[in-house]
């Protein structure tokens, strides 16, 4: 074999490997949601956890909400900063939407780039969905 | 300094032993504050009970008060009704309902079938057309509890059956457990059914158990539930092992009567007739 078919042979294999990027260079892609404070939320001035937690483990947060409010029967949150939360995803003004109005992008932005599903919404309601 | 191979060992297992030890002591120095001081708590007006139990008085319903009762029950914990006309705009693909997968929570039954063991040739006339309310009986030994695979249905510290929607799997053991038939299963997707949607409940998807849940959502604000409100006077809820409750009140100075008592589950529902 000769010098110049195994630098050939390792160029295309270089190109087939990294293909990915030369395909993200060569399509636009969408540049991630940035979350923004909106409505109540902006005013309100007080949050449940650091930004970074929210963040982080705002799925493990419900998750743990979810089992004091069922099982329980907890449904207040007093937060590490010392304000209190309804442990509730939509019922009253103290709860996630009741704060956070805007479900598109409290929500559906980020889960929607990042190919995220959850099945909250089948049962839960946007009160601003029901007519 | 006199540099030899035991030394240098020495001094890079300590330096090791030291770039090992910091990560773990930053983790168990970052577990011990943080979210951890987060607490979660019961809202001060909830109303509590040992064990909450219902009392309802046979003779202060009729059928419009029944009716009453399960309107307001099923309006707000967005119970589907089968015979509501469906918006064929947001919902094209829905097909009609088989009359056997109705759902409901609290409904008027006839004497015989609510309690079929009391049932006799000569029963007086008067219990075949008195409507009785039935309900889950929030069992004391709930067998729907016991057959639960996933513990989506447990008893809750103050003795109500509760269900946890999001474990339900849908295998309907519960059902076959249940010897009240007091709960139902979504075939399917209750949505297009719901006239109004309330939004303070949830609604539940397709796949999932439901039936009443002594409206943990409503004594977790301090309100009566929706049928208690409803009925007039008719249907008492209590501590049933405080004895100055209004539910043991009612329970000395009245003949009560309870489902299917002799399987043993303990109902929690008391009938005065």
């Amino acid at each position: 074999m000769t010098k110049n078919m195994i630098m050939g042979g390792l160029a295309v294999f270089v190109l087939a490997v990294l293909s990915p990027f030369w395909f993200n260079m060569v399509t636009t892609t969408q540049a991630a949601p940035e979350p923004e404070l909106l409505g109540p939320a902006k005013q309100a001035k007080k949050c449940v956890l650091d930004t970074y937690d929210m963040r982080t483990s705002h799925m493990s947060l419900l998750d743990e909400w979810r089992d004091a409010v069922v099982r329980d029967a907890d449904r207040i949150y007093v937060a590490a900063n010392g304000h209190a939360f309804n442990m509730s995803l939509s019922t009253g003004e103290n709860s996630c939407l009741g704060c956070h109005e805007d479900k598109a992008k409290f929500c559906d932005a980020c889960h929607t780039y990042t190919s995220v599903d959850p099945y909250c919404w089948d049962c839960h309601t946007n009160p601003k969905e029901i007519e | 300094m006199e540099q030899s191979r035991r030394r240098f060992l020495k001094v890079a297992g300590i330096a090791a032993i030291g770039l090992g030890a910091a990560p773990a002591i930053n983790f168990a120095a970052s577990d011990s504050h943080g979210p951890g001081a987060a607490a979660k708590v019961k809202n001060e007006a909830a109303l509590h009970a040992e064990r909450w139990g219902m009392v309802i008085d046979i003779k202060k319903i009729d059928d419009t008060l029944a009716r009453k009762i399960s309107m307001a029950c099923h309006l707000h914990h967005n119970v589907p009704d089968f015979t509501h006309e469906v918006d064929t705009q947001l919902y094209p693909k829905t097909r009609p309902v088989n009359h056997k997968q109705e759902i409901k929570w609290i409904w008027k039954e006839k004497f015989h079938y609510a309690f079929p063991d009391k049932e006799d040739e000569f029963l007086n006339e008067k219990f075949h057309h008195l409507p009785f309310m039935v309900l889950c009986n929030h069992c004391k030994n709930a067998p729907c509890v016991q057959a639960c695979p996933t513990q989506a249905t447990f008893s809750r510290e103050d003795g109500i059956v509760m269900m946890d929607y999001h474990r339900c799997i849908g295998c309907r053991f519960c059902m076959a457990a249940c010897p009240y038939g007091s709960r139902s299963f979504n075939f399917r997707d209750p949505r297009p059914f719901i006239d109004e949607t309330h939004p303070d409940f949830p609604t539940r998807s397709k796949g999932v158990v439901e039936k009443c849940n002594f409206c943990a959502e409503r004594l977790a604000k301090g309100e009566q539930p929706h049928c208690v409100e409803a009925s007039e006077g008719a249907i008492v809820v209590g501590d049933l092992e405080d004895p100055e409750s209004d539910v043991r009140k009612l329970l000395k100075e009245h003949y009560t009567i309870r489902r299917k008592q002799s399987l043993g589950t303990e109902p929690s529902v008391y009938y005065i007739v």
